[in-house]
């Protein structure tokens, strides 16, 4: 079959980008002449950056804040704000299909507008940046240079050639895509988190290869969008890292959106035949080639720390793990400090900011603030979503932690099922023998929001007996949470006790 | 078939557990041993339902539905079927370093269906073999024979060799790929496999390969039950067919304060539980309708159709309450709870069989069935024939919960013993020296 499919990815320079590279990115703009030393110079201006900028320079510190391509980096600009953006709209179409399963009558005719999707996610994407404008930076204090940066030293670096003198510096450069190493695969071109957003055309068929959190959204979306997505993925479950009912719960998601799952399967070859991508792969023994008009292979990050001569500024680091720091953040340079994606293993935007918080408490006001005290929840933001925070149960029996689970399926919930939307669970683990909460994951169409319910129980130290006197609003899905606490609490009449009860209310 | 559910308890199960043997008696190539995985036309042989007849033979020699001399006979020429097996481990072999393929040419036991080196499924039919060891300890010429070949196929069981280097045994493997890469975590019905593997006196697996197995459990409170989760009920059955778990603990369970026993009791009312809420509003759920488990069902996947929705997910490992469930349900799986809740299983059993006769041809339960999926005469959605495994696992069930005769006899294996020791378990029956027959 061949299609007409234009592989061409180029944004359209429509009134909405020419907004957003105002702001982000302004053509007319001056690097400032440094007014002597600083005393937080900040590379890379994404998630982590930017929040480091701005609370330095809320506490009056001299900051300068260094941006090689866009402020608000890949959150921003290709990451969470698009890809949630492009999700709604996915989310909306599936509902117009499964309308029935409300009572509703599904469209006739249901055909994807996939140009206005697009233009959508531009214009909401053009609306956030404004509060990541470069004026509204500079005129909060901070000192915003655009360009190349070198380490010239333990103590300096420079910008296109112009140097800057700081006491300390804070390296948030962040991570980009990890091309895999497949034959063939540049030659015939591919997408990335970095151009997918970019596209003009649905691909009528994609071939997402990954199934780690971005390759299971954007799967989901551009099927429920109308493309025939196959998801390749090298393990026996999606999700690596997630709790294996997690992935299981998704997988039928998958299934039931109709998107072609090929679990323990590689991509072995890629060639371009007749205009479309042919891609072989590999299941074990079983061999397989399939037809594509897109492959959207970007799903790992690497660390950005190439091209910075880090090795000038006595900096450690490798090509995979990025630049190596110790609980504070510090790197093998006392004076030089990483956070965010460059430097951590989860590479997530709320993990980023916070970790530039303590940079700056730890650089600026001489803190001893630790990441591992960090409790950092995360979401893949699939239908259902899956949230995680904490600590895992294989991590607890690894390290020897008695854990228990207390699990309420979303079944259980009066408005998961009044909204017809029961697949997914809450699943709080306690230390064995205690009601302190070591972590929990909720699968749920809305768990993103959810967790942090058990986020703030967690960092204020409330267990589950607490949290079972907590009333929560009747119907909402966050009553399974109280549930959990309720057969906490339940586990807590022993045999013993309610004998004596009965006799007491024998009486 | 209301004759069949008029009858008093026992009366029921033994026509039951008889029809089940039967299967094998009536299936088996009278060449080789060999049995079909399902009384389908050209079925290949699945290895772990020559493991259940094995460990059938006997018993139905003490209940008078086999001579012994018959028993010892069919036990022979599949043991020496096994014996003889080209283990070069070529893709048309039938096993290599001790294992066997999954599927196997009912006449040739040639390899079929490129099917994998299965660790579980050899497990299972060695644990059949020593089971028939334990019972026939005669001294003629041919119960001595059949001691001999039970020991040398268990000795040589390369175990070791199945971590490939890892911390667990590995799933399986193909002479085209080598060890597959299928993600084994959680608990499983595995426990077997590590006793026997464990046990060996000659390729043992290494000591710390059950604690890394167990390290995957997930101890969980759901429905009000404390229970180490399983989603599919054959998971909470299978070694237990062969094993007496009551009162016996791993490291894990002395912990929980429990055994896998009283575990699989519990996973009975997740079970019920589950399908009296029927979240997905399936027909025929309710407290006396459930048996989510691996078995077949309908299916809506489309050769050749890619990017279909699907609902409907054909032989599966079903599993409360993540799924998948297509609405599909094992009667087998409720029957085989027997051992562990006794009056639950019974009265589902009962309830499912005056709802649904059809359930029974011959006295023996589909593997699977689908009410809610009915065909223009409004009946349910039927597995045609019978799958061995059902008939294996439902026989050995009934015998554990009408004599315990298979458990008891098995207390008397030492390689079974020495490997629970091994893993940690202790307590209970396995305080007493090991007695019995069980060739060292």
């Amino acid at each position: 079959m061949t299609t007409r499919f234009d592989a061409t990815v180029s944004t359209p320079l429509d009134a909405f980008e020419h907004k957003r590279l105002a702001e982000v990115h302004p053509e007319a703009w001056n690097n400032p002449e440094p007014s002597g030393p600083y005393q937080l110079v900040i590379v890379g201006a994404g998630a982590a950056g930017l929040v480091a900028a701005r609370e330095a320079a809320a506490l009056g510190a001299r900051v300068a804040l260094i941006e090689r391509h866009l402020i608000g980096g890949t959150c921003f600009n290709s990451g969470c704000i698009p890809s949630k953006t492009l999700i709604r709209s996915a989310s909306a179409y599936a509902e117009m299909r499964d309308a029935a399963r409300y009572g509703a009558q599904a469209p006739a005719d249901i055909r994807v507008d996939f140009a206005a999707v697009m233009r959508r996610l531009r214009r909401i994407r053009s609306h956030l940046t404004a509060t990541t404008s470069v004026r509204r930076l500079a005129a909060s204090g901070v000192d915003v240079f655009f360009g190349h940066t070198r380490f010239e030293g333990v103590d300096s670096l420079s910008v296109n050639g112009q140097l800057l003198q700081f006491d300390k510096a804070l390296i948030a450069t962040g991570a980009r895509p990890h091309i895999p190493d497949i034959p063939g695969l540049r030659q015939a071109g591919f997408l990335t988190n970095a151009t997918v957003f970019d596209l003009t055309e649905l691909p009528p068929r994609l071939l997402m290869i990954g199934g780690g959190p971005l390759g299971c959204e954007l799967a989901q979306a551009f099927q429920r969008l109308g493309s025939r997505v196959t998801i390749v993925q090298d393990l026996p479950l999606f999700l690596q890292h997630e709790e294996r009912d997690a992935a299981q719960t998704l997988s039928e998601a998958f299934a039931r959106d109709g998107i072609e799952v090929r679990l323990n399967t590689r991509a072995t070859e890629v060639r371009v035949e007749h205009g479309e991508k042919v891609v072989d792969l590999v299941c074990d023994d079983y061999r397989s080639t399939i037809r594509v008009d897109a492959i959207l292979a970007g799903v790992g990050r690497r660390p950005n720390v190439q091209g910075l001569a880090l090795e000038a500024a006595a900096v450690d680091y490798d090509d995979a793990g990025g630049i190596t720091v110790d609980d504070h953040l510090r790197s093998s340079n006392p004076r030089i400090f990483a956070a965010g994606d460059v430097c951590l293993d989860g590479k997530y935007t709320d993990v980023a900011e916070e970790s530039a918080r303590i940079v700056v408490r730890n650089a600026l006001l001489g803190g001893c603030e630790q990441l591992s005290e960090l409790v950092v929840p995360w979401c893949t933001y699939t239908d259902p979503e899956i949230a995680h925070v904490g600590m895992y149960v294989r991590e607890a029996n690894a390290r020897g932690i008695p854990i228990k689970t207390f699990t309420v399926p979303m079944h259980q919930s009066d408005r998961a099922v009044t909204d017809s939307e029961e697949a997914g669970f809450v699943k709080i683990h306690i230390r064995d023998g205690s009601d302190t909460i070591l972590g929990a994951t909720i699968v749920s169409r809305d768990a993103g929001d959810m967790i942090n319910e058990i986020t703030l129980a967690m960092v204020a130290g409330i267990g589950l007996r607490t949290l079972a006197r907590v009333i929560h609003a009747y119907p909402t899905k966050t009553e399974a949470i109280r549930e959990a606490a309720m057969a906490y609490n339940c586990t807590r009449i022993t045999p013993r006790l309610l004998a004596r009860l009965h006799r007491w209310l024998g009486r | 078939m209301s004759e069949l559910c008029n009858l008093p308890d026992d009366a029921l199960l033994e026509r039951l557990q008889r029809a089940a043997f039967d299967y094998f008696v009536e299936t088996m190539n009278p060449h080789n041993g060999l049995l079909p995985d399902t009384s389908r036309d050209n079925s290949p042989v699945s290895i772990a339902v020559i493991g259940f007849a094995l460990s059938a033979y006997p018993v139905a020699v003490e209940r008078g539905w086999m001579e012994r001399a018959e028993a010892v006979r069919r036990s022979l020429l599949v043991l020496r079927f096994f014996r003889d097996s080209d283990q070069s481990g070529s893709a048309t072999a039938t096993g290599y370093k001790g294992f066997y393929y999954h599927f196997l040419d009912i006449h040739s036991g040639a390899r079929v269906w490129q099917s994998e080196l299965s660790m579980i499924d050899s497990a299972l039919l060695i644990a059949g073999m020593l089971t028939a060891a334990t019972w026939f300890t005669g001294a003629g010429a041919e119960e001595s024979e059949l001691r001999e070949l039970a020991d040398l196929l268990y000795r040589r069981v390369d175990w070791r060799w199945s971590q490939d280097g890892g911390g667990t045994i590995r799933q399986g493997w193909k002479p085209e790929c080598g060890f597959l890469h299928y993600g084994w975590e959680g608990y499983s019905e595995a426990i077997v496999l590590y006793a026997l593997a464990l046990g060996s006196p000659t390729h043992p697996i290494s000591a710390d390969c059950y604690p890394a197995w167990t390290a995957t459990y997930q101890w969980e409170n759901l429905y009000d039950q404390d229970f180490l989760y399983a989603g599919p009920l054959f998971v909470h059955q299978f070694s237990q067919a062969w094993i007496d778990l009551r009162g016996i603990r791993d490291r894990f369970m002395r912990e929980k304060q429990s055994d896998y026993f009283e575990n699989s009791r519990r996973a009975v009312l997740v079970q019920r539980k589950y399908s009296q809420l029927n979240p997905n509003e399936f027909v025929g759920y309710d407290e006396n309708g459930w048996g989510l488990s691996a078995c077949d069902g309908p299916s809506d996947e489309q050769p050749q159709v890619e990017n279909e929705r699907r609902r409907l997910f054909g032989y599966a490992a079903r599993g409360v309450p993540y799924g998948p469930d297509d609405g599909t349900l094992s009667p087998p799986s409720v029957l085989a709870s027997l051992p562990f809740a006794p009056d639950l299983a019974l009265a589902a059993l009962r309830n499912m069989l005056l709802r649904y006769p059809q359930l029974l041809s011959h006295d023996r339960l589909t593997t699977g069935f689908n009410a809610t999926l009915t065909d223009s005469d409004g009946q349910p959605w039927m597995s045609p024939g019978h799958y061995g495994l059902d008939q294996g696992i439902v026989f050995m069930m009934i015998e554990n919960h009408r004599s315990e005769s298979i458990w008891q006899r098995l207390h008397g294996c030492h390689y079974l013993a020495d490997g629970l020791r091994r893993a940690g378990f202790s307590g209970g029956w396995l305080q007493a020296p090991t007695r019995g027959a069980t060739p060292r």
